[in-house]
């Protein structure tokens, strides 16, 4: 089991050197950021005080190391764009998109699901398979367009709901929350929804799959020929059989859900993360794209490595297979 | 488990002719699933219409929506045609500029295609051919090839697309860049979506190498790399045909979130993306028709492409015949 633990855990580190290499070259691909911070009457003299104040005349080795060093300390250096600390920048905006994500993994469960479990039991009923095709839309549709449809609908059409920003937030500490304050929950219902409609389609594709398994196994034929109830059957003893690996995909997808957020963020106005990002991109503000890259990566390796540490602690046969 | 099908069908026709393809094609599982399955008939004809009215969109459309000289201000903001005040030939009416917006679609999806199939063509050719060399060869060149896969699946593949193409945006020359827009989407997006087929290719191919008639060939000395294309590879075919069809899917899809953020394809040559964010910026100036066709058709490609490659698998996957 420690071993186990140990590769997993190496491998895990191994993953987030690769994604600071990534994030360091991009420093050095974009330019010399001395030339961006001089202006044309800085002399050489200056030029090279800056450069090696900035560390910047050590070997690129040298450079690395500090640059992982620093991101360890949670210090990704200045925003060129408005001259503050990248980290607090991302604390001020990271509550906004962890509400977004949290609220729409606990959509995609709510819905998924049932819907997955109804679609199993009635496999061959039209409405079963009507679901089923409409998961596949669910599936094609790109959120932004999920996005766009819900804010012409509820917002420019019914006007029942805004259909940008987030409202007014209560501040808890350093945590800030839309959910306190009316206008904070009707701000955070589209983009929500909008967020997990494609992780509902995930869901519900999974437990369907899991459900059609576990219902032809014995102990359900059994519970079946005892004369239990099919209702006691499905949601009792079917459903429960199919939760893990449903538990599995929700925590691994968080990760991939905090990065789709930016596209949802950017329909919606709402202030996180992403919205961060893409306005980084567009005034080409390396340190703090470098910092939502290693940080975005970080949770989802860090997810990943936990529930692969968690099912080896479970079951114990994956401790040796997947070693 | 369905390589051993497809072994028997493969091996006798890449060495001889056999009658032609039309005829075999008919009497093939695969044609009789098809001929059963009407939502795949069906998205079969919407993708087939649609590739065929975006590749002739120049010789259909009543004009050239990114040529300026064409563009009448008086012609703009018309809504559809079948609303009072439209007006032909601008069937789905057109935008602030006078463009119309069915020429627009048109040429969108045009381009939307080209980087969709250019984007699988691209990671079709790197995944398999690092896919054999890791199967085949294993050792070392296999783990290099394999752990590098990891990392990039470590990261969310959205991520690396907006991170590539924003680097190679600020790297390219100014001139180069509206050009070049189109052909950095596609390494964007291949450089994460090449893992998949090379995962697949090499988890098979490391099964086949050590089977009778690789070491029989090995024995005849005939060279590593015809074994691996010639006799290895078409029995690595069936799980990557299906994988192309959903990546072509998810290719289209990237590509337009990409360009609906503002950082794929310029307003000089706007895919399907680019259009759907000019109409987003008149959501709220009641032009509707500007963002609900582009997103209309962008939905329609990619539910087709998506409903035949849920078919193929289905199709293809032995379990379920």
């Amino acid at each position: 089991m420690i071993v186990f633990l140990i590769k997993r855990l190496a491998n895990a580190a191994l993953v987030m050197l690769v994604v600071a290499l990534m994030a360091f070259m991009i420093f050095r691909f974009v330019g010399d950021p001395v030339e961006l911070m001089v202006n044309e009457q800085t002399t050489q003299a200056e030029r090279d005080a800056l450069r090696s104040r900035l560390g910047l005349d050590q070997p690129v080795m040298v450079q690395y190391a500090r640059f992982v060093l620093n991101a360890m300390q949670g210090d990704f250096g200045i925003s060129y764009r408005n001259q503050q600390s990248v980290m607090a920048l991302i604390a001020e905006r990271f509550p906004a998109t962890m509400e977004l994500v949290l609220l729409a993994t606990l959509i995609s469960l709510v819905v998924g699901v049932p819907l997955g479990v109804i679609t199993a039991i009635h496999r061959g009923r039209w409405f079963s398979e009507s679901l089923q095709f409409l998961s596949i839309i669910g599936v094609s549709l790109p959120s932004f367009v999920i996005g766009i449809l819900l804010i012409l609908v509820f917002a420019v059409s019914l006007g029942w709901l805004p259909a940008f920003g987030r409202g007014e937030v209560v501040q808890l500490g350093w945590w800030s929350t839309g959910l306190l304050t009316h206008s904070g929950r009707m701000a955070i219902i589209l983009p929500a929804v909008a967020l997990s409609f494609y992780q509902i389609t995930l869901v519900m594709r999974l437990v369907r799959a899991e459900m059609l398994e576990v219902l032809r196994s014995d102990f359900v034929k059994f519970a079946r020929a005892r004369g239990v109830p099919a209702r006691l059957i499905h949601y009792r003893h079917a459903l429960r059989n199919c939760l893990m690996p449903v538990v599995t995909m929700t925590a691994m997808n968080i990760g991939a859900l905090i990065a789709f957020a930016l596209v949802t963020e950017t329909v919606f106005q709402w202030p996180g993360m992403g919205l961060l990002f893409i306005q980084a991109v567009t005034f080409a503000d390396i340190p703090v794209m470098a910092a939502y890259l290693v940080i975005v990566s970080f949770i989802f390796v860090a997810l990943n490595t936990i529930v692969d540490i968690a099912y080896a602690i479970i079951d114990p046969r994956l401790r040796d297979a997947n070693g | 488990m369905n390589t051993k099908k497809t072994d028997a069908r493969a091996a006798p026709a890449s060495s001889q002719s056999e009658p032609g393809w039309l005829a075999r094609l008919r009497q093939s599982d695969l044609w009789y699933s098809f001929m059963r399955h009407r939502s795949a008939q069906v998205a079969a004809v919407v993708l087939t219409l649609l590739i065929v009215t975006a590749m002739i969109a120049p010789w259909i459309t009543p004009q050239n929506p990114f040529n300026p000289a064409e563009l009448e201000l008086w012609n703009a903001e018309l809504p559809p045609i079948w609303d009072e005040r439209g007006q032909w030939p601008f069937i789905l009416g057109t935008d602030n500029q006078g463009r119309d917006i069915l020429s627009a679609i048109l040429y969108g999806s045009r381009i939307s295609v080209i980087i969709g199939v250019a984007t699988v063509a691209l990671s079709l050719v790197i995944g398999i051919s690092l896919g054999l060399v890791a199967g085949y060869f294993g050792g070392w060149i296999d783990n290099v090839l394999m752990r590098l896969g990891d990392v990039l699946l470590s990261v969310p593949t959205i991520l690396i697309a907006i991170l590539v193409s924003a680097i190679a945006r600020t790297m390219l020359p100014v001139g180069l860049r509206e050009i070049g827009a189109g052909a950095v989407l596609v390494l964007a997006i291949t450089l994460s979506a090449w893992v998949q087929y090379a995962r697949t290719v090499r988890a098979q191919t490391s099964v086949e190498r050590r089977k009778e008639y690789v070491q029989a060939a090995r024995l005849l000395k005939v060279p590593s790399r015809r074994i691996m294309l010639n006799h290895i590879l078409p029995n690595t075919m069936t799980p990557i045909l299906v994988a192309a069809t959903l990546n072509f899917g998810m290719a289209i899809l990237t590509e337009a979130t990409l360009s609906f953020l503002g950082i794929g394809m310029p307003p000089s040559q706007p895919s399907l993306g680019t259009l759907i964010r000019f109409g987003n910026q008149y959501l709220f100036s009641g032009m509707w028709w500007m963002v609900i066709f582009p997103v209309l058709q962008l939905s329609l490609l990619v539910v087709s492409v998506n409903v035949l490659g849920d078919w193929l698998r289905d199709a293809l996957n032995p379990k379920l015949r």
